[in-house]
């Protein structure tokens, strides 16, 4: 089978039916109706990003589904879309979680329906073309496009900081990407080429490399975001409503972490190797930091929040340790983190909509009156902890694995965060399942509708099927890891075998 | 006939002005010099867009028409007709000087259309001061009242030191004839890049530059800027604002390209300029509350943004930079629409008074939004891709660090950008605030601008073209 088969324009499509659907919505007066069309039109997308999956060819590293076309001639941008195993992995995840999150704002948005559907609509079309951009420019484009509509979403349905949480976030991505484009104009004066494919190949001398990857650090690392730089994150995602929450951890923070196996690593692999161990330490710093920040939390939803910094540890622990088990782990708990931690920040939302607060002590005692909730919470929390059987235990183990060959005092540093995890997910867990309820507040708890099941069932049988099955979805990254490895120029591409269970 | 058909825009806008100055002499006669000026804009869009592929040489040579300035008249020209429908209630002007008011407008956009087609020095001169001396009567047009009499203070700012830099620039044309024998610029061009190494040549080059550095508001020339925007009445400012510019950047087009591309310390200089504009202009900015004062701060620091093209002395830096300020004309107007709609009786804008604009009237809060991001440098915007082309094309000639202080700078910006952001999007309004009523010429204008910066920024493909290919006129072929 050849690469890009297929002439159809599967990715743009995928792109721009969102902006389409956009044209449609200002037309739809009532909210009913704007919440169902938003809603299966995201569903029909995410079905629709489905029929990828067959026509992908995983024996290949070569990008698939390429489209090209000239976008703007005399600064020699051009309109360059493809993915592989890697990149396809993240669309999927993009379209499944996001008519997931259409259904968490089905009531928790109660104001200008239309307007925050749009602003879903629009973020869905920036992170679908960052996931799938080729061309660095049209890969800068949406990478700093995806602020408005999330900043919007944070600023105006956001909790009561939302507008400190929402410039914050928006200043430090910003005051990040700034390098990022020069960088990238740097890159294209060097290789005479925006086009990503032709600049990984591109031997760039020692010194440029050096201040083309602090570039790119400073601009993923704050996106991930990496031990300093993650203070807007509390923030971010303490204000921003359940969806907003939800795309900031499953997608947004993916973005960073891309950017380094897809920029950083190809681009200029002399200057990984030489500071790759420090942002390895960095990452062990960010795994302890986060898991004991989130051990004295007593706001669900920043709990949660610095549970996702200790999570984005493992996974730039695992891109910088260079090797497949690394990658792979990596890649994994990139995607476990999608699920588990969207999952979470659905449950903590559902909580708010209940009780109208987040309080861990106000909610102890819940799982008394709310039975299958506390099921999907309990999945969650043990997929969290990395859970033997479920998802995230799997990656977490990979990236073990892999950054145990580099450095196994690096590893041992690393284990009280993997303790820490478990101690503040079960703390919640048994708080809020176990907790003695005197609250006369529960009383009126209902249990979870239709809607909110149809929610939570996808993510969890996602949780389970990848726990014990992840060999599908290792499969399909691995040539594209194998090929990345050998762009890093690493030796360890031979260690390929995989220690799957 | 053909040479004379070249003149059209110019012939037009000439003819409606006449025609505005007979509406003048009555009274009462608002409503019809605004449907004159309205008639004579949209004749001028089209006339520009009919003459776009003429070619001449008019007036003894002092005159040229070419790819270069036609492109440049057709953007002055949209501004024109969006200025014409902005300008439609003139709030704040007095009701017997509203006819006036048309008029001048009329005139300053002609000396704009005159100075983007000026070869000679003594009709570059003329021209800018047709279109400077109008906008000197514009300003102190604003109503007198209570606590409000800033304007005659800033039209006095306004007319000295644009009467001063002018007296430098004219200071600075007398070396450049002195060396050169000659005011036309094709036989200076001829001649000077040879001559540049003497101090002389580039003292004379620079100063010659003053008066247009002025119009653009680069830093040691900024000193109007924010006075004029606040003490002008909105719609003034919105003029002032944002076509001078176009036409300024063209002529320092014109001007700068008779350097050497080699030339280092013309090129340090610029890098000068450039930096000092964009960092006090950024800085000073931050801490604003009346948004014209804001938008006058950050237009000192775009004006160094812009002369960061020209930093590379070469064509994909010219390139740059026009498309840039095409764009920024567009991303103001769209800011000052906006400022004249809000405003209570044209009173001045301060950034609390957007609180609660997404409820009051979402058209304007999305303009709002798409201005200030794309002022801002965010794709899909214009000021994006603009910044984008300036920055490769001075990394292209090795100026990093005037890219990365650039860069910074626009890090910088951001804030304040956010600050309007907020206002509009995240606050909420007072109980008295009424939904603003829009009229259909402001929905109109809304929308075109909207399509402007959004379409400049995501297919600029065809003004970029269009652009370098008009670039290769300034080098006048077949002349001198």
């Amino acid at each position: 089978m050849t690469p890009a088969a297929s002439s159809f324009p599967f990715l743009s499509v995928l792109i721009f039916s969102p902006v389409a659907a956009v044209v449609v919505l200002s037309f739809l007066r009532s909210e009913r109706a704007q919440r169902w069309w938003t809603l299966a039109l995201t569903t029909a997308l995410a079905l629709f990003s489905l029929l990828l999956l067959p026509r992908f060819d995983s024996g290949t590293h070569a990008f698939q589904f390429a489209e090209h076309a000239a976008w703007i001639p005399t600064l020699k941008i051009n309109y360059t879309l493809g993915v592989d195993g890697i990149s396809l992995l993240l669309v999927l995840l993009t379209t499944l979680i996001t008519p997931l999150c259409v259904l968490a704002s089905w009531n928790y948005i109660r104001t200008r329906i239309r307007e925050f559907m749009i602003a879903l609509l629009l973020l869905e079309t920036t992170m679908l073309g960052v996931f799938s951009a080729l061309d660095t420019i049209l890969f800068f484009v949406f990478w700093e496009a995806m602020l408005i509509p999330m900043a919007l979403m944070i600023g105006i349905w956001g909790g009561p900081r939302r507008v400190y949480a929402s410039l914050k976030f928006f200043i430090y991505t910003m005051a990040g990407s700034v390098f990022l484009l020069v960088a990238l104009i740097a890159l294209r004066l060097e290789t005479g080429s925006f086009d990503l494919a032709a600049t990984m190949g591109h031997p760039l001398a020692d010194g440029l490399q050096s201040w083309v990857f602090a570039a790119f650090f400073i601009s993923f690392a704050i996106k991930v975001p990496m031990f300093p730089f993650h203070t807007w994150l509390p923030a971010a995602h303490v204000e921003a409503p359940t969806a907003g929450s939800v795309l900031l951890a499953s997608v947004l923070l993916k973005m960073g972490t891309y950017g380094f196996l897809r920029f950083a690593l190809p681009i200029t692999p002399h200057a990984v190797q030489t500071f790759g161990p420090a942002v390895m330490w960095l990452s062990v710093a960010a795994i302890l930091y986060g898991g004991f920040a989130a051990l004295a939390q007593t706001d669900l939803k920043k709990l949660v929040a610095y549970s996702s910094v200790s999570h984005m540890g493992f996974a730039t622990l695992g891109i910088f340790a260079l090797n497949a088990g690394g990658i792979e782990g990596a890649t994994l708990v990139m995607i476990n983190h999608g699920i588990t931690t969207g999952g979470l920040f659905m449950v903590v939302g559902l909580i708010y909509e209940r009780l109208h607060t987040r309080d861990l002590a106000a909610a102890a005692g819940i799982g008394r009156h709310m039975p299958i909730f506390t099921f999907c919470y309990g999945v969650f929390c043990l997929s969290s902890l990395g859970f033997p059987g479920t998802n995230s235990f799997i990656g977490e183990f990979l990236v073990l694995a892999g950054g145990f060959k580099v450095s196994k005092l690096l590893i041992v540093c690393a284990v009280p965060g993997i303790v820490a995890a478990a101690a503040y997910n079960l703390r919640m867990l048994q708080k809020l399942a176990y907790g003695s309820s005197k609250n006369p507040a529960h009383a009126h708890l209902v249990d979870l509708n239709f809607r909110e099941i149809a929610m939570f069932a996808p993510l969890i049988a996602f949780v389970f099927w990848i726990g014990l099955n992840p060999s599908p979805i290792v499969r399909i990254m691995h040539a594209s890891v194998m090929h990345l490895l050998q762009q890093a120029n690493h030796t360890a591409v031979q260690v390929a075998a995989l220690p799957l269970p | 006939m053909t040479t004379l058909l070249a003149f059209l825009p110019e012939f037009i806008l000439l003819a409606g002005a006449l025609a505005l100055f007979v509406v003048a002499l009555g009274d009462a006669q608002e409503k019809i010099a605004r449907v004159v000026t309205l008639v004579t804009a949209a004749a001028v869009l089209l006339a520009t867009l009919f003459t776009f592929n003429q070619q001449a040489v008019l007036f003894n040579g002092a005159f040229r028409v070419d790819p270069f300035s036609q492109f440049l008249k057709i953007a002055i020209a949209f501004g024109y007709l969006c200025l014409g429908l902005l300008s439609r209630e003139l709030c704040d002007i007095n009701g017997r000087t509203r006819p006036e008011y048309h008029l001048f407008l009329s005139f300053s956009v002609l000396g704009l259309l005159l100075l983007v087609s000026s070869v000679d020095l003594i009709t570059l001169v003329l021209a800018l001061e047709l279109s400077s001396f109008a906008l000197y009567l514009l300003v102190p047009m604003r109503r007198e009242r209570v606590g409000q009499k800033v304007q005659m203070e800033s039209a006095i700012k306004y007319l000295m030191f644009g009467i001063a830099a002018t007296g430098v620039m004219l200071f600075g044309m007398s070396y450049l004839y002195g060396l050169t024998g000659s005011t036309s610029l094709p036989v200076i061009l001829a001649q000077l890049p040879a001559l540049l190494d003497s101090p002389l040549a580039l003292a004379g080059l620079a100063l010659t530059l003053a008066g247009l550095l002025y119009k653009l508001a680069v830093f040691p020339f900024h000193f109007w800027t924010p006075d004029v925007y606040q003490g002008a009445a909105n719609e003034t400012a919105g003029l002032i604002a944002s076509l001078p510019k176009v036409g300024a950047v063209a002529v320092l087009v014109r001007l700068v390209s008779l350097a050497a591309p080699d030339n280092a310390s013309f090129a340090m200089l610029l890098t000068g300029l450039a930096i000092a504009s964009m960092v006090y202009g950024n800085l000073i900015a931050l801490v604003q509350t009346d948004l014209k004062r804001l938008l006058g701060f950050s237009g000192i620091a775009h004006a160094g943004y812009a002369l960061v093209g020209f930093v590379s002395l070469d064509d994909a830096g010219y390139a740059a930079a026009l498309y840039y300020i095409v764009g920024y004309m567009l991303m103001v107007l769209a800011c000052f629409v906006v400022i004249c709609r809000v405003s209570r009786d044209g009173a001045n804008v301060s950034i609390a008074d957007l609180a609660g604009l997404h409820r009051r009237s979402p058209m304007l809060a999305v303009t709002l939004l798409i201005a200030v991001f794309a002022l801002a440098g965010l794709p899909p915007f214009v000021g994006f891709m603009g910044k984008l082309s300036l920055l490769t094309a001075a990394l292209a000639q090795g100026h990093m660090t005037l890219v990365v202080i650039t860069v910074i700078n626009s890090a910088v910006a951001i804030y304040y950008y956010l600050r309007i952001v907020r206002a509009a999007f995240f606050g909420e309004a007072e109980e008295t605030a009424a939904p603003l009523k829009l009229n259909w010429s402001t929905v109109a204008l809304c929308l075109l601008l909207i399509v402007g910066i959004t379409g400049l920024g995501l297919v600029p493909a065809g003004v970029v073209d269009t652009i370098s290919r008009s670039l290769a006129a300034i080098r006048y072929p077949g002349v001198g």
